[in-house]
């Protein structure tokens, strides 16, 4: 028997994932389909789909997957949605949590102006219907760090609905190729967040930090349009561009500011959708693709070798690279919602439906959000490319990094280089020491005005572009001297004198005949030995094409 | 326990059946069945002890299916006393915490700052959460 093939494709960009029966000859390992013989050992997920050249055999279907997603932002407000302690990430346990976050009797909830905003305002740049008129609910389950026995969310009527949120993917192996998709946003709802528990399995107890607890959260559902771990990574990304300009999230996935959980299946194209699992715990964007992939092979592995999919939660194992299991419970989870007693419905205005001579404070007019609402990544993004000349791929490029766009707009300011070099210096070599050292744009050694000096002096023909290099490793490493001052101390000015160059040339060409016979001839590589020697006879102060022109110029006198 | 069935049984009717006894009316007679009190008492965290009890618990569910006898056909759910209210609106300031010592006072267990739970295994159920 053939070993089996595993066919998924990703519609929208035609890829075929080859998932690996028993071996193949294409590239990296991926999971096969005997995690059902329990070999967890495999830590290799493939990085990236591959394309085989290979057409689906006869018999053997194609695979779609389908990916729906659930991710949780917490809201960037000082207090917390119902409480007046104060959000912080690092502070000693439980020095942040009000006798309402601790659950004792007697306590209300009372809503934070700030989080309504920011839900409003999140779901106006994603395009959503804002309702309103939204109701809050109760969640109830036992957890040790839920004291109140119960979540309160909002589960009928969340606060906005019907979205949808464009992000990109690149489709060929170069960066180059980028595509727009979209996927649908299914709804917005306000809800609080849980403590932290803390597992001491050896003295057999969970420690409990309520710190944490009643912190607002912004749930965003993104409808099931995603079709493979590099989409839904590429929309995570995008949503978190858009919540930190928003200022609505800081969106950090390393401090558990954005958590995301996936609801994925797979079905053959034309088929009704498979059974989904809900993989809980992606909270690293490096593993987020990876995990949600793995899900996918594991799943058609499972199906293709006869099995079926449960309808259960994993959890993602980052030291084993795969999907497990969270133990499943006797029956569906039964989260009896009701109607949150304590808080009226939350009801919205716009500048139409505006109550007269109500207090300002009490009231949130929507239109007035909008208005206010800052410039979103996207038409950062499309500016860029208007104004710089610059390609998609570049303008994406400096979103992506904290800090660097500013810095590139600082250099711009500062300079009087073409946009192009500065993007070109900004984006290869400036990003590229950062990267190197793992430093953030806000650790640079150097600032925008030095990388503006040195473009300057690059520009003016002042110096050469590899002088320039060695001047800006010079500036990464050293304080305190400006590049016109290492440019004057290391000699590296070039020659601005025509003339001397000419008689240079001139004599360089009377003293090797040989390559002047050659070159006549027809071989126009032998003058490089020329150029060699004069920007050796310069001590590298000369151009090499000013060189190259100067020569062949006098070639053909 | 009941407050759910009643609930539930509300929208039932504004669903549109008449107001004289339904099938659903006659549920109220049904058992309720030792499946039931089990997943019930792992829901709740309550303990129904003895026969005694889950024969209460019938009873009140027959009295409050008493409700299906009111039509209410075409009449808009009431789903909070509060719904004529007006939700107040709290400005974004720090003015409660830092008590963690008068919290932890209230727990039986306590490591350093910590309260301190069962193992999560509550009920056969295990949680990797952060």
């Amino acid at each position: 028997m053939a070993t089996p093939m595993l066919r998924w494709c990703c519609p929208g960009r035609r890829w075929i994932f080859a998932g690996i029966g028993g071996g193949s000859r294409h590239g990296r390992g991926v999971p096969t389909g005997s995690t059902s013989s329990g070999k967890k050992g495999q830590s290799s997920v493939a990085q990236q789909p591959l394309i085989t050249a290979q057409k689906p055999r006869k018999g053997e279907r194609e695979w779609a997957a389908v990916v729906g997603l659930e991710i949780h932002a917490q809201i960037a407000s000082n207090s917390k949605l119902f409480s007046g302690s104060q959000v912080d990430f690092a502070a000693p346990p439980n020095s942040l949590v009000s006798f309402f976050d601790a659950s004792l009797p007697g306590t209300l909830p009372v809503l934070n102006r700030r989080c309504v905003e920011a839900a409003v305002m999140t779901g106006l740049a994603l395009d959503c219907h804002i309702n309103r008129k939204s109701l809050f609910d109760r969640k109830h389950y036992f957890y040790a760090d839920l004291p109140a026995g119960y979540q309160i969310t909002q589960q009928r009527l969340p606060i906005a609905v019907n979205g949808s949120l464009a992000y990109s993917v690149c489709v060929g192996k170069r960066w180059s190729q980028m595509v727009t998709r979209t996927v649908g946003v299914k709804q917005i709802q306000l809800e609080q967040d849980s403590g932290k528990s803390l597992h001491d399995n050896l003295r057999s107890q969970t420690l409990i930090d309520l710190n944490r607890a009643g912190v607002g959260l912004l749930e965003v559902v993104l409808e099931p349009d995603m079709s493979c771990g590099e989409e839904a990574a590429a929309a995570v990304r995008e949503l978190q561009l858009i919540l930190q300009a928003l200022g609505t999230s800081q969106a950090n996935m390393a401090e558990g500011q954005l958590r995301v959980d996936a609801n994925i299946s797979v079905h053959h194209p034309g088929e009704p959708l498979g059974v989904r699992t809900e993989v809980k715990n992606l909270n690293s964007a490096r593993f987020l693709a990876k995990a949600i992939d793995y899900e996918i092979q594991r799943q058609i592995s499972e199906l293709e070798n006869g099995g079926k999919i449960l309808n259960e939660t994993r959890s993602f194992d980052y030291k084993l690279g795969c999907t497990v299991p969270m133990r499943d419970k006797e029956g569906k989870q039964d989260y009896r919602f009701m109607p949150e007693p304590n808080l009226p419905p939350l009801l919205l205005y716009d500048s139409g439906s505006l109550p007269t001579g109500a207090d300002p404070q009490q009231v949130i007019d929507i239109d007035q959000l909008r208005e206010r609402l800052p410039e979103l990544p996207r038409v950062t993004r499309e500016k860029l490319v208007r104004q710089y000349g610059m390609l998609p791929e570049h303008s994406f490029a400096l979103l992506n990094e904290v800090g660097l766009l500013e810095f590139f707009q600082n250099v711009i300011k500062e300079t009087r280089a073409e946009p192009k070099k500065v993007t070109s210096w900004v984006l290869n070599t400036f990003l590229g020491f950062l990267k190197q050292q793992n430093l953030a744009v806000s650790e640079s050694p150097v600032t925008p005005s030095a990388l503006a000096e040195l473009l300057d002096l690059l520009d003016r023909k002042a110096i050469s572009s590899s002088a320039a290099k060695q001047v800006f490793e010079e500036l990464w490493r050293s304080k305190g001297k400006t590049p016109a001052q290492m440019v004057a101390e290391k000699k590296l000015e070039l020659m601005q004198d025509a003339e001397a160059l000419e008689q240079l040339c001139r004599s360089m060409l009377e003293a090797h005949p040989q390559v002047v016979t050659d070159v006549k001839k027809g071989n126009p590589r032998a003058i490089n030995k020329l150029i060699g020697l004069v920007r050796r006879a310069t001590l590298g102060r000369a151009d090499p094409t000013v060189i190259k022109e100067v020569l062949e110029r006098q070639l053909s006198s | 326990m009941w407050a759910r069935a009643v609930w539930l049984g509300l929208r039932a009717s504004a669903g549109g059946r008449r107001g004289f006894p339904s099938k659903a009316a006659h549920q109220g007679s049904r058992r309720v069945t030792a499946e039931l009190i089990e997943h019930l008492e792992r829901l709740a965290l309550v303990d129904f002890g003895s026969q005694e009890a889950v024969a209460r618990l019938e009873k009140a569910i027959a009295f409050a299916d008493r409700l299906r006898a009111v039509d209410t056909d075409g009449v808009e759910p009431m789903e909070s006393v509060l719904e004529d209210r007006c939700l107040y609106l709290r400005s974004d300031n720090v003015v409660e915490g830092n008590c963690a010592e008068e919290l932890l006072q209230n727990s039986h267990r306590v490591v350093e700052e910590y309260f301190v739970a069962p193992p999560v295994c509550l009920f056969g159920e295990i949680y990797e959460r952060n």
